[in-house]
């Protein structure tokens, strides 16, 4: 696992208070996470703190599981 | 006409996180004071406060045993308090469990004072430091008053009114008063009442402290620092903390063989009209409220047996004494009068809840809370029982509550035994 899921999975058991070995890559935020749109705001805000990026609203409103997060942050952290 | 019972009880309080620790702490004499833990007191003028304890004290208060995580961390502490406490007060009555027809016959009323003061505090310095893209998502819904209610209702799925009141340190107590009228004029079966704070910040102690409203010459001796109608008496002491009661209509609490604690009976309000913190030199607008409130109650001077007095440690306590004793008379029809905000400090908006709740167990249990601290009377109090020190066991058939706020708001609440 790299090192950024590891971070993006940490601050995901964090925020919306779930077991850690629910957050997988393919888990949903809404679905599967239990979080609404406001939690994901929120978590999109940890992730361009975690990792000094940012991530434009365009980009967030895509970011619908784990693995896109992850995704999003390996290729735009500088 | 509907009468309205109290069927369920729930405390959050610098004493305890349930009804039964908290009353055996306060008739035990102990005191809820301690320096600030929760922020660096340096430059501060006041150094103490009743802070609700944390989870691994002896009678500390676990967040996470009604409140979900995530709301925990969405949400300035009053909420979870009063989150809290109506689940303490639903799980007492024996209503966690309602049918689709009582949840829309079921509401809230869970009101504060000021609301969430910690987090305006520190959203303002994020959004100070990092900028309008930092401020959290969840700022303006986890700090609004009526949040308590709005989440509660969410939680339970209660479909009832939903309402929250905002008379400062009367908010408690117009809470009750507020609900128990939703039972009468049949807007409702059951409400969650009461009112909820928590304001032991660098901003509200700060603020408080130059309205001059806190105590800051005790702060070597916190235990000793809330002192109502002693002579040596300067200033209130911050507590926090939540009060709700479960308020019932009285056949539908029959009908379903609910316990009965007290029925709400009477219910006065008014304003002083006269400053904006300080009360009316001659407590005009306290003595129109107990007035009012015995009115509504059909009762008369002497059937009161105990008042819990809003007596915050402030010169206003001698304004408060002269206005009952013009109600009830000089030596109070023989009602005892005690503070108990000696014990447990000013909880604000949660004050006239939780204080209603110490008349409710007074009646059941048929004993008074003391006025702690209390070593040299004042001058006015010379014939009145006001319970120093010690605990003391009475008739207890009907006791009022007074709580006043700043902006001149007042309300008394009688309840009496069933």
């Amino acid at each position: 696992m790299s090192d950024t899921a590891d971070r993006v999975k940490k601050i995901v058991v964090e925020h919306l208070g779930v077991e850690a070995d629910k957050v997988t890559e393919d888990a949903s935020f809404i679905d599967d996470l239990g979080a609404d749109s406001l939690d994901i705001v929120e978590l999109v805000m940890a992730f361009e703190e975690e990792f000094g990026v940012e991530i434009p609203d365009d980009a967030a409103e895509k970011i619908s599981t784990v693995s896109d997060a992850i995704k999003y942050i390996d290729e735009n952290k500088g | 006409m509907r009468r309205v019972v109290v069927t369920g009880l729930g405390l959050v309080t610098p004493l305890g996180a349930d009804v039964e620790t908290v009353w055996a702490n306060l008739l035990a004499g102990k005191s809820g004071a301690g320096p600030i833990t929760r922020f660096d007191t340096t430059g501060q003028k006041c150094l103490i406060a009743c802070e609700v304890k944390p989870a691994d004290h002896e009678y500390g208060f676990d967040a996470g045993k009604r409140v979900d995580h995530k709301i925990q961390r969405q949400v300035d502490p009053f909420i979870v308090y009063g989150i809290d406490a109506a689940g303490q007060a639903l799980e007492d009555a024996g209503l966690v469990d309602m049918n689709d027809d009582l949840k829309m016959r079921t509401g809230c009323s869970i009101g504060s004072g000021i609301g969430g003061l910690p987090g305006i505090e520190s959203e303002s310095i994020v959004l100070h430091e990092k900028g309008p893209g930092r401020v959290s998502p969840h700022f303006v819904h986890g700090r609004l008053i009526n949040l308590i209610s709005g989440q509660v209702s969410i939680k339970y799925g209660l479909m009832g009114p939903n309402h929250a009141v905002v008379t400062a340190c009367s908010t408690g107590a117009h809470s009750i008063g507020d609900a128990a009228r939703m039972i009468k004029d049949g807007d409702a079966d059951v409400m969650l009442a009461g009112g909820a704070e928590s304001t032991i910040n660098p901003l509200g102690v700060a603020g408080f402290a130059q309205a001059r409203a806190l105590n800051c010459s005790y702060n070597d001796r916190p235990e000793q620092a809330s002192r109502p109608y002693d002579k040596d008496r300067d200033g209130f002491v911050m507590g926090e903390g939540a009060g709700v009661v479960v308020l019932e209509e009285y056949e539908h609490a029959k009908a379903r063989g609910a316990k009965i604690y007290a029925e709400v009976v009477g219910y006065g309000l008014s304003g002083d009209a006269y400053h904006v913190t300080a009360p009316h030199p001659e407590g005009k607008g306290a003595e129109l409220a107990m007035r009012m409130a015995l009115r509504k109650a059909g009762l008369q001077a002497g059937d009161i047996d105990y008042v819990n007095a809003h007596g915050t440690s402030t010169m206003a306590d001698t304004i408060e004494l002269a206005a009952v004793k013009r109600v009830l008379g000089d030596d109070l029809s023989g009602a005892s009068m005690s503070s108990t905000k000696s014990a447990i400090g000013h909880l604000l908006g949660g004050a006239g809840a939780v204080e209603t709740i110490f008349c409710i167990l007074a009646i059941r249990d048929q004993i008074v809370p003391p006025t702690l601290n209390l070593d040299n009377p004042d001058e006015g109090t010379e014939g009145v029982d006001l319970v120093p020190h010690k605990a003391k066991k009475r008739t207890v058939r009907a006791a009022l509550n007074n709580s006043f706020g700043f902006g001149g708001t007042n309300a008394s609440v009688i309840v009496k035994a069933i």
